[in-house]
């Protein structure tokens, strides 16, 4: 019952990533936004910072409360979304259009499944 | 309602301010500032009914059950609100001769006694002015151990998952690495990823006991045994010391330092923003680190002293001083006897309440609990569309104040219910009543339930707006 696009790769911590233009581009699942609630607030990292797969790099808060989100790759935040910082209520609407960071110089990478997989721990968590 | 602002009418005044009895004073041109006070400018009538409007949309302890417990707000006595009144405690100031001050310097003595021999510590700070600012205080502690020592490895404060979020966030503020290990399926630390956490750069742990979802944890030995072997300190945060106070202490848990909230557990009111206190207590080992301002006693008179190795002041002065006022009041009214009976009858309207809910609702970790519990509402809110936040905004109908809701973040569609020692077996039944009417209206009418309350001064408030574009001050037209 969520989209989980083909073309994306997910994490178990339901973050989203594709790979574009040789950068990483990071994203909420729609699991992940339906699970939140109303996004009100996202916090997140500097140009220039480095994250590292499977620690948290920013975090988002809805009503209900502040969660972290954590990073698939590790590697430099080479982008950040600065529009859904002003309109955090993007990423409930449209999860998969409104990434959180690009990273850049990636060394490694969490476990990564793909859509169907991905489809699995929803179902199980659910 | 009108705001005080907009009830304000230029020149109309009100005789509850004092005359001015020494003499004014104004200050050079560019110390004055330039803008419009817009002090209100009201009569007493119409300011006593500001405040009493104000009241009538409220719902308070006084008003019905209010199963926030000692979390928020749980029922305080009134004679420790009269004694932290009295002008002996009220008209001084910190900075006046000790000879004057003597009874309040044996208030701080002699409370700093009794809630070390409450939790098992040697010594306590009152510095800290809440809970927060007390778990900052004590990872200063670990952290000054640790430097004391030369050992500079110790960057770790390990945090299980089911933690107050302070935790994490005061570890962080005191300049410690977070490692989150998760809880065992009985809602326990799970050992063996806490054996796999500790190591040559654990600097400490934090844990609260009870836990968030009011368990004790059997393994509460063990866990501390864990750390210490791995050379690190254990830090207890007291803010559910509510269930366990004159019965077990942290310090025989093998914890070596605590805050604690008065404020939560020790009759101060608050919820409002204050004014709260942290103390500090810790073992005879980490004395030397405390803040300044220890009170000593020679002779029958008591004066400050600095710890050898202070790690200086966390606040200024001595703390919120009434706060130690109402605690010390509390607990020598309740006694060796009164106590543990708090504690006693907290945890056992807890099991009551809990017991009686389990044939409907979904009880996250069903075993016996301590004083508080926690329910998770996921299969009803799949089943009927009816959420956590629905059922706490239909008790407001019931003149019920919500439980804690969302948390622990660990249950989906948590409610936290803690009923506290206070509440009368009566009041539970009518609680429990209510609740299952809640549950079976959740099945009969959920949409009812979606837009509750119906009843209340105002209904359901737009909380997805009011975090999104808050406003956060009035606007003046001049």
């Amino acid at each position: 019952m969520f989209k989980n696009p083909e073309e994306l790769k997910y994490t178990k911590t339901h973050e989203w990533v594709k790979e574009e233009d040789g950068l990483y581009v990071v994203g909420l699942t729609d699991f992940a936004q339906d699970a939140l609630g109303d996004i009100v607030f996202v916090n997140l990292p500097s140009v220039g910072d480095p994250v590292t797969a499977g620690e948290a790099f920013s975090d988002v808060e809805s009503v209900k409360a502040v969660s972290d989100v954590f990073s698939p790759v590790t590697g430099v935040v080479a982008e950040v979304n600065e529009a859904i910082v002003d309109d955090p209520a993007s990423v409930n609407s449209d999860c998969y259009g409104s990434w959180l960071i690009k990273v850049a110089d990636v060394t490694g990478t969490e476990e990564l499944l793909d859509a169907k997989a991905y489809e699995e721990v929803c179902a199980n968590e659910a | 309602m009108k705001l005080l602002f907009e009830r304000s009418v230029k020149g109309r005044g009100s005789d509850i301010l004092p005359d001015i009895t020494t003499g004014t004073y104004k200050p050079e041109g560019k110390y004055l500032r330039q803008s419009r006070m817009h002090l209100p400018e009201i009569s007493e009538v119409d300011l006593g009914r500001h405040y009493t409007q104000l009241m009538k949309q409220t719902h308070g302890v006084n008003d019905g059950f209010y199963p926030l417990g000692s979390c928020t707000m749980k029922y305080n006595p009134r004679v420790d609100e009269e004694t932290a009144s009295l002008p002996s405690f009220t008209q001084i100031h910190p900075l006046q001769p000790l000879s004057t001050v003597q009874g309040c310097m044996e208030v701080l003595y002699k409370a700093e006694k009794l809630l070390c021999e409450i939790t098992g510590m040697d010594a306590m700070t009152f510095e800290p002015a809440a809970g927060a600012h007390g778990e900052y205080t004590g990872l200063l502690l670990i952290r000054k151990y640790h430097q004391d020592r030369n050992d500079s490895e110790r960057v770790n404060i390990i945090v299980p998952d089911s933690a107050h979020g302070t935790n994490p966030a005061s570890a962080a503020m005191a300049g410690f690495k977070v490692v989150n290990i998760p809880s065992n399926d009985r809602g326990g630390v799970d050992l063996d990823a806490l054996r796999a956490a500790v190591g040559k750069d654990t600097a400490g742990l934090m844990l609260t006991n009870p836990n968030t979802l009011g368990l004790f944890d059997p393994n509460i030995l063990e866990i501390t045994k864990i750390v210490h072997e791995a050379g690190g300190l254990c830090y207890y945060d007291g803010a559910n010391l509510n269930a366990i106070m004159g019965r077990v202490r942290p310090g025989d848990m093998g914890f070596d330092c605590v805050h604690l909230n008065l404020h939560k557990t020790f009759a101060t009111p608050h919820g409002g923003g204050g004014p709260g206190s942290g103390p500090v207590g810790c073992k005879d080992f980490l004395k030397k680190f405390l803040p300044c301002h220890m009170v000593e006693e020679r002779d029958e008179f008591y004066y400050f002293a600095d710890p050898e190795k202070s790690m200086g002041q966390v606040r200024s002065f001595y703390g919120n001083f009434l706060v130690v006022v109402k605690a010390l009041t509390y607990i020598l009214t309740l006694g060796k006897k009164g106590i543990p009976e708090a504690s006693g009858k907290a945890v056992l309207n807890a099991n009551y309440m809990m017991h009686q809910l389990k044939d409907h609702y979904h009880v996250a970790y069903d075993q016996i609990c301590m004083h508080e519990f926690v329910l998770g509402l996921d299969d009803l809110k799949k089943k009927t569309g009816v959420s956590a936040m629905d059922i706490a905004k239909g008790s407001l109908d019931y003149g019920i104040h919500p439980p804690t809701m969302y948390f622990p973040l660990i249950v989906h569609e948590a409610l936290m219910f803690e009923p506290a020692e206070t509440e009368s077996r009566e009041t539970i039944d009518e609680a429990v009543k209510i609740y299952l009417d809640l549950y079976e209206k959740a099945h009969s009418d959920p949409e009812y339930l979606h837009n509750a309350p119906h009843h209340c001064p105002i209904g359901r408030p737009d909380d997805v707006k009011a975090a999104r574009e808050p406003v956060l001050k009035y606007e003046f037209n001049d």
